[in-house]
C-alpha cells in the first residue's frame, strides 16, 4: 500500500482517497462531488496534451486539472 | 401566501421541475450551476396559492461558491413553509448530503428522487418508505423529464405544507453553523435504503466517452460537429431570414408607405428609414437566434458541452481561459449576441469578463456579409477565398492575443472542476422553451438600444436638411472629416467613414450604407468602388470592420452581463483601438513595400 496523489495514476487504476489538501471553499466543493477520504475513485482518461483528468466516483463522472489532482492523496492498493 | 422552496444539487432537473410546475420556463441546462438568477411563481395548490421559488443549484449549504451564498442568504433572510430538496436517484449516494443539511436545519421539508428511470437503468433501487423513516420526511420518487411521479409529488407537498411550520431566519444562521454529524448520518441512512452495484453497468455513456474523448479522434470529431451545427443553424436560417426580411418589406410597401404618405418628409424619412428600416434589421435576425439556441440547447442538455470543455482545456488553460470559453467562441462566429449570453454557466467573474472581452473578436455571420461583399468587388475570384480565409485566422490570431494581453487582469484562480453528466436527449419542449426563453430576453433588453441607435444614425446622415442624405456635407460626414488625421494613416477614406459609423449599429447595414453613401446600387457601385479603393485599402478596411465594435447588440449585450458600465466601455475601447493599430501596421508596411 502506497500514498500517491490523484495526477500520477494511469487510466483504469483506481485507489482509494487518503486525504483532500485544498482549502476550505474547494475542499467543500470535492466533497460534494464525492471526493471523500475512504471513496474509491477511477482514473477513466487524460486529456491531451496534459489536460484534465476524467475520473469516476461512484455514479458520477468528473473532470478535474491535474493541477487539482496533484491535491488529492490516495492509496493504491496493490 | 405560503412559500415553498426549492432546492438542489446542479444537473438534477430542478429546473424541469420547475417549469412543469409552473408552466414557465426557467433556463434548463445539463450544465452543472446553469440557474443563476432568481425565478418565483405562483402556483395553485389544494386550493391555495403558493410562491414556489427555484433557488440556484448547489453542492453543499456550506460551502463558498456565489450559487451557495445565495441560497444561505435567501434562507437567512426569508422565512419558508416549505423546502422541496430534488436530488438525483442515480446519485444518491453523495447527494443525500443536502438533504441532511436541510434536516438539521429543522426546515419542513419533502425529498423528491428525480431522474427515477435513469437510476433503475444504473441497476439503484430505492426503498422511498425506509428512507422516509430514517430521514424523517417524506420521499417520492420521481422522473421530471418524463412527467411520471409528478401527482405524488404534488400531493405530498400538499399535505406537508398544511402543517409545515417556518423556522425564524435568526434561528437559522445559527444552525448552519454546525455540520459535523451529517458524515455520520449518511452512512447509516444509505446503508439501510439503498442498494447500489459496486461496479456499474457499461452504460452508453462510457461508451460514447470512449468514442467522444478519444485521445486522437475526440478534436477532430469536436470541430466536425460544431462544423456541421453551424452548417445547419444557416442552412435552415439564411431562408427564415430572407423571408422575414420580405415579410417586413412587404408590410412597409403595404401598409406603412400609404399609411404614413401624409407626414412631413423629414418625420416620415425618421419612421420609415429611420426606425423601421433599422428594427427591420435587426428583426431579420431573430429566426438565426432562434435557431441557434435550438441546436444550444440540443448540445448543452445532451452532455457534450462539458466534453467539448474536456477536449479543449489544456490549450485554454494557457490562455488564461478555460475549456467552456474556446465553445463559447465558436458559437460566436455564428453571432456574438448568443455567445455572450452562454458565459453565464461560469462562475468566477474574472473568467467570465475575460471570456466576454474575447468574444466580440469571432467573425460573426453579419461581418461575413460585408466581406463577401467587398472581396467580391475588389478581388479577384481566386484570390477571395484566401483573403476571407486569412480573415478567419485574424479573428483568432484578436482573441488569443487579448486573452493572453489580459489574462494577469483578469486572473481566475477557479478550480475548473466540471460533472461530466450522462448523455442525455433533451425533449422537445426542453429545447423549444428554451429557444422561447433566450429571443425573449434578447428582444426585450436590447429593444430600447438599438431603436436609439438607428435614430441616431439616421439623425447624422440626414441632417442638416438641404444636404444629399448620406454624403460627405451630413453631420456623419463631417464627423468623417473631423477623423481624417485618424484614419488617413489607415487608407480610410470619408465615405468608408461613414460606413464605419454606420457599421457600429449593425454590421448588416454596412453594406446598405455604402449604397446610400455612393448614391449607387448593384453592380455600379461595385464598380465604383473598385474604381476608388485599392486592394490595400480594402483590406485596411476589413480588418478594421473585423476588429471594432461589432453591433449595437452586442455592446447592449455585454452591458446587460457584465452589470459593468465602466467593463463595457473598456469591451468597446480596446478593440477600437487594437482595430487601428492592426489596420495601421497593415497598411503601413503594405504601402512600404510598395504595394
Amino acid at each position: 500500500m502506497t500514498t500517491v496523489n490523484l495526477e500520477t495514476l494511469k487510466p483504469g487504476e483506481s485507489a482509494t482517497i487518503a486525504a483532500v489538501h485544498t482549502d476550505r471553499a474547494l475542499y467543500y466543493r470535492l466533497a460534494a462531488l464525492g471526493f471523500r477520504v475512504g471513496k474509491r475513485v477511477e482514473v477513466i482518461r487524460h486529456g491531451r496534451f496534459s489536460g484534465p483528468l476524467h475520473v469516476r466516483i461512484g455514479a458520477t463522472d468528473i473532470m478535474l486539472r491535474k493541477k487539482e489532482a496533484q491535491k488529492i492523496e490516495v492509496q493504491t492498493h496493490s | 401566501m405560503k412559500r415553498v422552496a426549492l432546492v438542489g444539487m446542479p444537473n438534477t432537473g430542478k429546473s424541469t421541475f420547475f417549469n412543469r410546475a409552473t408552466g414557465a420556463s426557467a433556463r434548463v441546462g445539463n450544465w452543472p450551476g446553469i440557474t443563476v438568477d432568481l425565478l418565483g411563481a405562483k402556483l395553485l395548490l389544494a386550493g391555495e396559492m403558493v410562491e414556489l421559488v427555484d433557488l440556484p443549484g448547489i453542492y453543499d449549504l456550506h460551502g463558498f461558491s456565489d450559487d451557495e451564498q445565495v441560497v444561505r442568504h435567501f434562507l437567512e433572510n426569508n422565512p419558508v413553509d416549505l423546502v422541496v430538496i430534488i436530488l438525483n436517484a442515480s446519485q444518491i449516494e453523495r447527494q443525500l448530503s443536502l438533504a441532511l443539511q436541510i434536516k438539521q436545519l429543522c426546515l419542513p421539508a419533502v425529498l423528491l428522487l428525480n431522474m427515477a428511470d435513469e437510476s433503475k437503468k444504473f441497476g439503484i433501487s430505492i426503498d422511498a418508505a425506509k428512507m422516509s423513516n430514517s430521514l424523517g420526511m417524506p420521499v417520492t420518487l420521481l422522473s421530471a423529464k418524463y412527467g411520471n411521479g409528478f401527482q405524488d409529488a404534488y400531493q405530498t407537498i400538499a399535505q406537508e405544507i398544511q402543517h409545515g411550520t417556518p423556522v425564524p431566519p435568526e434561528k437559522l444562521k445559527v444552525l448552519l453553523a454546525a455540520d459535523d454529524q451529517i458524515e455520520n448520518d449518511m452512512e447509516s441512512v444509505l446503508g439501510h435504503a439503498v442498494q447500489i452495484p459496486v461496479q456499474l453497468s457499461d452504460n452508453l455513456t462510457t461508451q460514447l466517452d470512449r468514442l467522444m474523448l478519444h485521445p486522437w479522434l475526440g478534436l477532430p470529431l469536436f470541430f466536425l460537429i460544431m462544423y456541421m451545427l453551424f452548417q445547419a443553424i444557416f442552412m435552415l436560417g439564411k431562408p427564415l431570414q430572407d423571408g422575414v426580411g420580405w415579410l417586413l418589406e412587404a408590410f412597409k410597401q403595404g401598409a406603412l408607405e400609404p399609411l404614413l404618405a401624409g407626414l412631413p418628409t423629414a418625420l416620415h424619412g425618421l419612421l420609415i428609414e429611420g426606425i423601421y428600416n433599422g428594427v427591420g434589421t435587426v428583426a431579420t435576425f431573430v429566426p438565426i437566434i432562434v435557431l441557434f439556441f435550438l441546436f444550444m440547447a440540443l448540445v448543452e442538455d445532451s452532455g457534450y458541452l462539458s466534453r467539448a470543455a474536456f477536449l479543449m482545456d489544456a490549450l485554454m488553460a494557457k490562455l488564461g481561459l478555460d475549456g467552456r470559453s474556446f465553445v463559447m467562441m465558436l458559437l460566436g462566429f455564428g453571432c456574438n449576441v448568443p455567445a455572450l449570453m452562454g458565459t453565464r454557466v461560469m462562475r468566477s467573474r474574472a473568467l467570465r469578463l475575460l471570456t466576454m472581452l474575447v468574444i466580440p473578436f469571432s467573425l460573426c455571420s453579419a461581418r461575413l456579409q460585408v466581406f463577401v461583399f467587398i472581396t467580391a468587388a475588389i478581388f479577384s475570384p481566386k484570390a477571395a477565398p484566401l483573403v476571407l480565409f486569412s480573415l478567419y485566422l485574424f479573428s483568432f490570431a484578436a482573441a488569443f492575443t487579448t486573452a493572453l494581453l489580459f489574462k494577469n487582469r483578469f486572473q481566475n484562480n477557479e478550480p475548473f472542476i466540471l460533472e461530466l453528466p450522462p448523455y442525455r436527449f433533451p425533449t422537445l419542449r426542453q429545447m423549444v422553451l428554451r429557444g422561447w426563453h433566450e429571443v425573449r430576453h434578447f428582444l426585450s433588453r436590447a429593444s430600447k438600444f438599438i431603436i436609439a441607435g438607428v435614430v441616431l444614425v439616421w439623425l447624422l446622415t440626414h441632417f442638416p436638411q438641404n444636404v444629399a442624405p448620406g454624403s460627405v456635407d451630413t453631420w456623419a460626414g463631417m464627423i468623417g472629416h473631423f477623423m481624417q488625421p485618424l484614419l488617413v494613416p489607415i487608407g480610410i477614406d470619408q465615405h468608408l467613414a461613414i460606413a464605419l459609423i454606420f457599421g457600429f449599429v449593425a454590421k448588416e447595414i454596412v453594406v446598405g450604407s455604402l449604397a446610400v453613401i455612393y448614391g449607387l446600387d448593384g453592380t455600379a457601385l461595385t464598380g465604383m468602388m473598385a474604381q476608388q479603393l485599392d486592394w490595400v485599402q480594402a483590406y485596411s478596411f476589413m480588418l478594421f470592420t473585423l476588429i471594432y465594435t461589432p453591433c449595437l447588440s452586442t455592446i447592449a449585450t455585454i452591458r446587460s452581463e457584465s452589470k459593468s458600465i465602466p467593463f463595457t466601455l473598456f469591451a468597446v475601447a480596446f478593440p477600437l483601438g487594437l482595430a487601428w493599430l492592426v489596420s495601421f501596421a497593415f497598411y503601413q508596411a503594405a504601402r512600404a513595400l510598395g504595394y
